[in-house]
């Protein structure tokens, strides 16, 4: 990459694959089990994520020299919510039924292990430009795995892909539907996006056994 | 050449390589392998776990036989309720058992058959040799789910199943969940309408549905949760001649292959009786509740909270669930005071679910499951009790 020395280079990779924050580090599980029931959803709240924390990290770690680190959590709570809160006005505004649909995981994105985690362990020792690609990379890594999971869970749980139906119409039974195939009503229960996560974790560690750890 | 001679040679030929296992499973299987044990061992003992698995497929075996005919006779006396004045003359029929070959005999083989498929596959991978943990595993499925099944909904379950309730742990006495159940109860969350309702316990009642020749498949649970009286006698309860899944419904030949399983020292007799003794406790309360006017005739639990201690045992799945899911002895507690409380818990929670469940009025499958997450925190339990009563009693000497 020419745009990016190779330092740089790999605060986006890692998170991506070898260190990526639902898989490895197991951050940010809840909002991976609760929203993923439907394609659209997984993408707008990873590019919510992916708002909140490449700005966060800029902020803190434009701040990191005079935050006094008694306070440090107060500030970074303060910041993390008020991107939040633009983050939710924008999604009412704009595109209500979705935030309907995202309720109260919008607002606990402040919450987020991952965010606070990523202000702790990186933007408090950090500039600013090295944060942003730390953010950046860190909410596509948490994106990817949500919008896989929300693929299958979607495809296989309603027979849908952001509302379009490829599998055919279960009522009119059409298509697939036609030679006696349903849809999986446990792929709609956050258990099987539990499932689904520990899923890609297997798949990831036999691809890579450096990532399991010795006993 | 016998078959036995060819196998040996094919699992000479393929020694070492990654299909080995496939062959060895298939060798060990059908005959008693020409290995023999050599070195210092001093402990022998006849049962195996290939034996231990084959003492409980025949002791399911009557129930599969009489599963095969009570889905021809529950169908036929669904359509003609006059056959159910005269049981024994109409249900052991060529009638009954062609049904039953024909709707539970495909059950039986897909739930082998996939499992089987998943197991070898598993074995190749890991490079381990098959283990026999499905054998029973596979008998089991097709008894606990209702005749009209459909069959690709069945393999996706046993993938499911054996994979994420076997094979991920570890294979065969690794599993922390029941296969089987695990199965059962992957069907009841994904195809909810193919597991539960009035339709799906007897054969054909789902095409039926909704045509001028439509009929009922109604269970007893069923009945009684929606505070319907029901025609069955209690001597049909306890023979079986009832709608339910396809093996669960005799508690005769439940009790019969209880009998057999105790008496080889394969299932546990506690875990046995203090399943049917929780779920009485719990009838039995239900029961108080009723005497006691705390509801009323209206009340949507008033059906089953009604229904008598004793009968709760017969009907629904509990008396299949205690004797061949509760022993199951990777998945129950291990120690004798924990198998009490294990099974004590298993019937208590199996009625309590049955009665308080709006949507499927039955639990036994959930409340083995719940106890069998519980299962080694009862053991601890158990074993630190008799750790501190034992330093107890030292002390007391010393002083």
């Amino acid at each position: 990459m020419g745009l990016l020395s190779k330092k740089d280079a790999a605060l986006i990779k890692d998170p991506l694959f070898d260190n990526n924050p639902i898989t490895i580090q197991v951050l940010g599980i809840c909002s991976a089990l609760a929203i993923t029931a439907e394609l659209k959803a997984s993408i707008v709240m990873s590019i919510s994520v992916m708002f909140v924390l490449g700005l966060g990290n800029v902020v803190i770690s434009l701040m990191r020299n005079i935050i006094p680190s008694k306070i440090r959590i107060i500030v970074q709570l303060i910041v993390v919510a008020t991107l939040v809160i633009i983050v939710d006005l924008v999604l009412k505004a704009f595109a209500y039924e979705l935030s309907k649909t995202l309720s109260v995981f919008v607002g606990l994105i402040i919450t987020n292990c991952i965010i606070m985690g990523r202000f702790e362990a990186f933007a408090l020792g950090n500039g600013p430009w090295r944060s942003f690609l730390d953010g950046i990379g860190n909410s596509v890594g948490y994106g990817v795995i949500l919008i896989i999971v929300g693929f299958f869970r979607e495809l296989l749980g309603s027979g849908t892909l952001l509302g379009f139906k490829v599998l055919g119409d279960p009522i009119e039974k059409t298509g697939l539907y036609a030679i006696g195939y349903e849809n999986n009503g446990f792929m709609l229960l956050s258990p099987m996006a539990l499932i689904v996560v520990g899923i890609i974790i297997w798949i990831q560690r036999t691809k890579n056994k450096s990532l399991i750890e010795e006993h | 050449m016998g078959l036995k001679q060819n196998l040996h040679n094919l699992k000479e030929k393929y020694k070492g390589t990654k299909m080995a296992p496939a062959f060895n499973a298939i060798h060990t299987f059908l005959y008693l392998p020409n290995e023999v044990t050599h070195g210092g061992t001093h402990i022998k003992a006849a049962d195996d776990l290939k034996r231990t698995m084959n003492i409980v497929i025949m002791a399911l075996i009557p129930c599969l036989i009489f599963g095969m005919f009570n889905a021809g006779y529950q169908h036929y006396a669904a359509i003609d309720g006059s056959l159910r004045a005269d049981v024994l003359a109409n249900f052991f029929t060529w009638d009954n058992l062609w049904i039953g070959i024909i709707k539970v005999l495909p059950l039986v083989i897909v739930s082998y058959g996939v499992g089987l498929a998943v197991e070898f596959v598993f074995a190749v991978i890991k490079g381990h040799e098959v283990e026999e943990g499905y054998l029973v595993t596979g008998m089991l499925v097709p008894l606990i789910v209702p005749v009209d099944t459909p069959l690709w909904m069945l393999a996706v379950a046993v993938i499911f199943g054996v994979v994420i309730g076997k094979e991920v742990f570890g294979g065969t006495g690794m599993n922390i969940l029941n296969p089987a159940l695990t199965i059962r109860a992957f069907l009841f969350f994904a195809y909810p309408t193919w597991m539960s309702g009035d339709k799906v316990w007897v054969y054909d009642a789902v095409n039926r549905a909704g045509t001028a020749d439509a009929i009922s498949g109604e269970t007893i649970l069923g009945s009684y949760a929606q505070n319907q009286e029901v025609i069955y006698s209690t001597w049909d309860k306890f023979m079986g001649f009832i709608p339910g899944s396809v093996g669960e419904t005799s508690t005769l030949l439940i009790l019969l292959g209880a009998a057999f399983l105790i008496f080889t020292k394969i299932g546990s007799w506690r875990i046995i009786v203090s399943t049917f003794l929780g779920a009485a406790v719990m009838g039995l309360i239900f029961n108080q509740v009723v005497a006691a006017d705390v509801i009323t005739e209206s009340s949507k639990f008033y059906g089953l909270m009604n229904t008598v201690w004793w009968e709760h045992l017969m009907i629904g799945g509990l008396a299949f669930g205690a004797v061949y899911m509760a022993t199951d002895p990777v998945t129950a507690s291990q120690t004798n005071k924990g198998k009490w409380i294990y099974g004590f818990l298993i019937g208590f929670i199996s009625i309590m679910i049955r009665v308080f469940n709006p949507a499927y009025p039955e639990g036994v499958f959930l409340a083995i499951l719940l106890m069998n997450v519980f299962a080694p925190t009862i053991d601890h339990y158990v074993v630190q009790g008799n750790v501190k009563k034992r330093l107890k009693r030292t002390k007391v000497k010393t002083a």
